[in-house]
């Protein structure tokens, strides 16, 4: 078994590009990769890719080349982009190939997503009668958390508002002008207790990874940033899921809770050691959620986390570095790589005004989707 | 004027229908709606009042298809109700102002208008309610 290193990243900007298809961002984001690692095309001997709404990403080998690789399309909702990240991590930590690369890319209409109940199981009254919005999911999940463990609006708009400083900072961020607590608080609300600034949008962006073993990488002088887990899995009983016409009574924790003591487990350390980390924010109430879900404080803790600033740039544990979702907006295939991209950026020391100090040497990243799914990755340097 | 439900199988018949949930026959975990097509699960009619578990206002309109009902849209609260040794149910809230809804409060079944389809049918569908005479 090889270990296997992230040697190149590419990012087409996060937003909205009319002029772009979903597909023509991912092969912006594979361009940009493979010149960071220093190959060509010719050289990628597989490659996982995907997206959830803007087509098949195998197609591109029309625009990249037809070198015959081996390219495997990846369609497993939010989790797309770690799931293909899954694919090439285990092609190569098992010694079938050398160098390959990881593709998300997205381009959704504006407002929230329309599912349609059959695709997920469900009857058609569930959407008919108003049900049918992860919004209101994302909103009475974190109203009985709030109730539970006493966290305020005022803790909502803190990460809000870091958010939009940290994206003020990132060159592929969508949103990048700071927004203050009060506006925040005062905005509209979307699904109480949530206003239009604590949601993230649906939007367009492409991301790129190219992975190697260690001699390929040390052949690129790229043996730096190792990744140390990667997992995805789906939901324990008893967990509270988007589009859920019915909870059980007996409650139990999420998909995110098993993924990410998977990860850790994988990697051989725990949530202390992690120096910065991605947490899926789609709005700013997961954010919250989801601190305590991947372990790195108890639940309630972060009311005192945020007034303290723990996870902003500089704090113990920097979240969301480059404004996350709510500043980047979320193309459902190129999320979950949008923070793989940032936490090599932030592993390598190349971060500019968004930087981590201290040399981080440990880097978290964790997406959460419909119906229950998680993918953690942990990298290491 | 006609009436209909949104889905018939939601119910049980009768002057107080109550909502139709699935037991699972061997592990006797309840769920809503009763799976259609699946032999695991036995009709369980489930309890018409609970607690409230947790809630939020739909204030903006969702995209059509899927939703279909009155229009203009008018804002309107959602929430999960705990049904005492059944399950927590989604479900729209009605007869209740948005700033009144508490987690914990009683409410109970009912059955609300949807929308009018153009024939004049008036297409309904289930709700919870604050409970009338919240003694307890």
């Amino acid at each position: 078994m090889s270990a296997v290193y992230i040697v190149g990243v590419g990012i087409h900007p996060f937003g909205r590009h009319a002029s772009r298809t979903g597909r023509q961002q991912g092969e912006f984001a594979a361009r940009a990769a493979m010149k960071d690692a220093g190959v060509d095309w010719g050289a990628v001997q597989f490659a996982y890719g995907g997206s959830d709404s803007a087509g098949n990403a195998d197609t591109m080998v029309e625009q990249l080349g037809l070198t015959g690789l081996q390219f495997i399309n990846v369609a497993n909702g939010c989790a797309t982009g770690g799931s293909a990240l899954f694919g090439a991590y285990s092609c190569i930590k098992s010694g079938e190939f050398g160098l390959g690369m990881a593709i998300g890319f997205d381009k959704h209409p504006r407002g929230a997503f329309d599912p349609r109940p059959a695709d997920w199981g469900l009857p058609d009254w569930y959407g008919e009668t108003g049900l049918m919005l992860t919004t209101q999911f994302f909103a009475m999940k974190l109203r009985r958390y709030m109730h539970q463990f006493g966290i305020t609006p005022l803790a909502l708009a803190r990460v809000a508002a870091k958010s939009f400083d940290n994206g003020a900072k990132a060159g592929h961020a969508w949103r990048r002008s700071p927004i203050d607590l009060e506006s925040i608080l005062n905005a509209p609300m979307i699904n109480d207790p949530l206003t239009k600034y604590m949601f993230c949008s649906p939007a367009e962006g492409g991301v790129a990874l190219v992975l190697a073993d260690e001699t390929t990488a040390r052949q690129l002088g790229r043996p730096q940033v190792r990744l140390s887990a990667v997992t995805m899995r789906t939901r324990p009983p008893g967990s509270f899921e988007v589009f859920a016409p019915s909870l059980d009574l007996e409650r139990g924790s999420s998909a995110t809770v098993v993924a990410s003591k998977a990860a850790f487990e994988m990697a051989g350390i725990g949530p202390r050691d992690i120096a910065v980390a991605q947490l899926q924010d789609t709005e700013s109430g997961a954010e919250i959620m989801h601190m305590a879900e991947n372990g790195f404080c108890a639940d309630g803790e972060q009311e005192v986390w945020l007034a303290e600033g723990r996870t902003c740039i500089g704090g113990q544990l920097p979240v969301n570095t480059d404004g996350g979702c709510i500043a980047c907006g979320e193309p459902i295939g190129a999320s979950g790589l949008r923070q793989v991209y940032e936490n090599v950026v932030q592993l390598r020391g190349a971060g500019g005004a968004r930087q981590v100090p201290g040399e981080p040497k440990t880097a978290y990243s964790h997406v959460y989707g419909a119906p229950g799914v998680s993918a953690v990755v942990v990298l290491e340097r | 004027m006609d009436q209909r439900l949104v889905d018939s199988s939601l119910f049980t018949g009768g002057a107080a229908p109550q909502l139709v949930g699935g037991r699972h026959r061997r592990t006797g975990r309840v769920v809503f709606p009763l799976p259609a097509g699946n032999d695991e699960f036995e009709a369980l009619p489930l309890p018409r009042a609970g607690r409230l578990w947790s809630y939020t206002v739909q204030r903006f309109a969702p995209k059509s298809p899927p939703y279909a009902a009155a229009d203009p849209f008018e804002p309107f609260a959602v929430g999960y109700v705990e049904l005492p040794g059944a399950l927590i149910v989604e479900t729209r809230l009605a007869n209740v102002a948005f700033d009144e809804l508490r987690i914990g409060m009683l409410m109970e079944l009912a059955i609300v208008p949807l929308r009018v389809e153009p024939a004049g049918t008036t297409v309904t569908t289930f709700a919870f309610q604050p409970t009338r005479n919240a003694a307890a």
